[in-house]
């Protein structure tokens, strides 16, 4: 048995968890732990430029492949400048495993330099969390920390490592667990018969039922029971903003995204049904507008894997707590076809459609007669749906552009569309980008941000050139941040506090040049979608195309705040309410 | 009100895990006891909230979360017992404490200490005789108080005990 110190044991039960990519940055408190990666080639170090894109990057190949993500950074600033990136992960349910150097043990509560409490941090926005306490137990900590990340409802856990725990003198016996033993915690798993049987009741009885399908359904690798459930019921699904995927897009009973800015006939068929099945998906203050008014004809049923997401704003009628997998076959086992209300059903559908049709999305804005002056935002989405033939991994940052990509980019496919729902965290598709395009170096991986956005972690430019990262970043640049310049004319009489750069804005075909990638600037809407081909063609070359869009429009459907789901704002003058 | 019994992992951090609940959420607690079980390896908490019940029933649900948090009850949807022990120090003479003491009824007191002027009395009771007795204190000679929070356990069959460990592969 070869023995170890704590740096290279904790290393070896990284490789032993199958980990082949570990994103960080290194400082004084880890370098033991990097001398332990430098002596071994199993697991990858990727050097990013910000502690914050590790984590994100970390993320994105989580979100991607499925797999539990990992960092690596050291005390101090680097477990600070970590935080952002965890506390991103933990409200989107990524699972991942942070390891934060820490000052030595003799040292912690001195105010040693880059000391900071990261427990105590991190506490708040961690699935859980440990100090390690001496290097013998770093093997049996990294099994529960990968154990808890990955399973239940997934999130982040941080490992903290004073630097004497990973003493390169300190040898021991090493081996990896196959196990753990914990109490009282479980993996979700399947739910009692009679509430099954309930659910199913009152799914048959529907004349109205909307699916509304969420994260946890991607998470839950549920995808193709949800998509059975759809057609035996042939019932409308509309997905969250990190359910996109969840259920195609392009599938008929498709009604798009719902929520803030949910698609109209996705709001209107929450505010009309009779029933909601609530699948992986938490009723966020995002997708419910104001609870009181929330749907209150709809009987309810909600499933998901974490019991405290159960009634925490919205009441149900049936809850069907446990893996989103194994519950949607227990129902799919007991479902009878024959007694569901297929009449009331077709016009339903037909009732979605006819709102679909008023005030859709579903024009192509690439058809000649919407041709503007100005490029619209939406139009490079759907020239960047084409272009990829709406295969591509999309990641985004957070602003108009990321609901324009939620609105008209069509995943068909779970795991797809990378973007930051919870938290909302600017500075996120870059670092995920590569983090996705790691995990599948042949697949066309597309960053869709805004010049707001981008700035907060571009220096991750460099990274990719390190890597030979090619991924496509796609600016809707309108010269302003444009969410905040939304609300800013809806609600402030237009008075743009602090939403303009007054010509500050670099010039981005020169700044990616300068990485040694390349730039693109398009103006004019009818060179897009040739420029957009060429971009997307470019297979081995991360391509930086700063596109110039109409720096007024807004996003639309909009609902309207404090109002019910069907209050919405569809256009700058149209209201439904 | 709500009196909560929660068994946790007697581990660094557990308790903060735990307070941080109510405190990130704004909720105050009003009384907390933690303290070493029979089994080495197992805090016992004991608190007394006072939310609504919505507002418990979520809570009582991110507890369950909690990693480190292995079983939780709630006294208040049970048949329960509960007590609070208290130790107050007044500036009297140990013949007063004893008349003090004879009129504390409910209240079970008993002096445990006596020096210089001062004297310590110990008290046993429901939290609300605690509050009661405490006011009908001389204030001048009332100086110090330290009381146990509100303890408490399930009648008969109603245990707070570990259920073994689980074993988890994947």
């Amino acid at each position: 048995m070869k023995k170890e110190s704590g740096g290279s044991a904790l290393i070896r039960a990284l490789a032993d968890e199958n980990v082949d990519l570990l994103f960080g940055y290194p400082g004084g408190a880890a370098l033991h732990i990097y001398d332990a990666i430098y002596q071994q080639d199993k697991v990858q170090h990727i050097l990013v430029r910000h502690e914050q894109a590790a984590v994100h990057a970390a993320d994105g190949y989580a979100r991607a492949t499925g797999k539990v993500g990992t960092v690596l950074v050291t005390s101090g600033p680097g477990a600070t400048n970590a935080i952002t990136g965890i506390a991103t992960a933990y409200m989107d349910s990524i699972p991942l495993v942070v390891i934060s150097g820490q000052v030595a043990s003799h040292l912690i509560g001195t105010d040693a330099f880059q000391e900071t409490d990261m427990m105590g941090i991190s506490r708040p926005i961690v699935k859980h969390s440990f100090l390690i306490q001496s290097p013998e137990e770093i093997p049996e900590v990294v099994k529960k920390a990968f154990i808890i990340a990955k399973t239940g409802k997934p999130g982040p856990v941080v490992i903290d490592v004073p630097k004497d725990m990973t003493d390169p003198n300190h040898l021991f016996d090493y081996q990896y667990p196959k196990d753990i033993k914990m109490r009282s915690y479980s993996a979700p798993s399947e739910e009692e018969e009679s509430n099954v049987d309930e659910a199913v009741s009152l799914l048959e009885k529907a004349k109205k039922p909307v699916l509304y399908a969420g994260g946890g359904i991607i998470q839950g690798n549920a995808s193709e029971e949800l998509k059975k459930l759809a057609k035996i019921m042939n019932a409308p699904v509309t997905n969250t903003l990190m359910g996109l995927g969840a259920f195609p897009a392009t599938h008929e009973n498709f009604i798009g995204m719902l929520g803030m800015h949910g698609t109209y006939e996705a709001n209107m068929a929450m505010h009309e049904a009779d029933l909601i099945f609530a699948l992986g998906s938490r009723f966020d203050d995002r997708t419910t507008n104001n609870p009181k008014k929330y749907s209150l004809n709809a009987k309810k049923i909600h499933l998901d894997c974490d019991y405290g997401s159960i009634e925490k704003i919205i009441n149900v009628d049936v809850s069907l707590n446990g893996d989103a997998k194994k519950i949607l076959n227990q129902i799919l086992n007991k479902i009878d076809p024959k007694n569901i209300d297929k009449a009331s059903i077709d016009l339903w559908n037909n009732e979605i459609l006819s709102w679909r049709e008023t005030h859709g999305l579903n024009h192509d804005l690439l058809d000649k007669k919407f041709h503007q002056k100005q490029i619209l935002p939406q139009q490079v989405i759907q020239s960047l749906y084409k272009s990829t033939n709406g295969k591509a991994f999309i990641t985004s940052d957070v602003g108009q552009h990321q609901m324009f990509a939620a609105q008209y980019y069509k995943f068909d496919e779970p795991r797809k569309w990378i973007n930051s729902g919870g938290l909302g965290t600017m500075g996120f598709g870059l670092p995920s980008a590569m983090g996705v395009k790691f995990a599948f170096p042949d697949e066309d991986v597309v960053c869709v941000t805004g010049e707001g956005s981008i700035q907060m972690c571009i220096q991750e430019l460099s990274t990719c050139m390190q890597y030979g990262l090619p991924v496509k970043i796609i600016n809707l640049n309108n010269r302003a941040l444009g969410m905040v310049k939304q609300w800013q004319d809806m609600q402030y009489g237009g008075r743009y506090s602090s939403i303009l750069y007054e010509d500050s804005l670099p010039d981005f075909v020169k700044l990616a040049e300068s990485y040694g990638h390349v730039g693109m600037k398009v103006e004019d809407i009818s060179e897009l979608e040739e420029r957009m081909d060429e971009c997307i063609s470019m297979k081995d070359k991360l391509v930086f195309m700063d596109v110039y869009v109409d720096p007024d429009e807004h996003v639309y459907p909009m609902l309207e705040a404090g109002g019910n789901m069907s209050e919405m704002r569809v256009s700058k003058t149209k209201k439904t309410f | 009100m709500s009196h909560i019994s929660i068994l946790m992992e007697n581990q660094p951090g557990a308790l903060s895990r735990v307070v941080g609940l109510f405190s990130q959420r704004g909720y105050n607690i009003d009384s907390l006891s933690v303290a070493p079980t029979n089994d080495s390896s197992l805090s016992r908490l004991t608190m007394v909230v006072k939310e609504e019940e919505s507002v418990i029933s979520q809570i009582l649900k991110q507890l369950n979360k909690v990693i480190d948090v292995v079983e939780v009850q709630n006294l208040s949807d049970i048949e329960s017992v509960s007590l609070e022990i208290a130790i107050v120090k007044l500036k009297i003479t140990e013949k007063e404490a004893k008349k003090i003491i004879e009129s504390a009824f409910p209240v079970v007191g008993e002096i445990i200490n006596h020096k210089d002027a001062f004297v310590m009395i110990k008290l046993i009771g429901s939290n609300h005789e605690v509050d009661d007795f405490l006011l009908s204190l001389n204030k001048q000679k009332f100086l110090e108080v330290t009381r146990s929070g509100l303890l408490g356990m399930g009648t008969g069959e109603n245990f707070l005990i570990s259920e073994s460990e689980t074993t988890i592969e994947y």
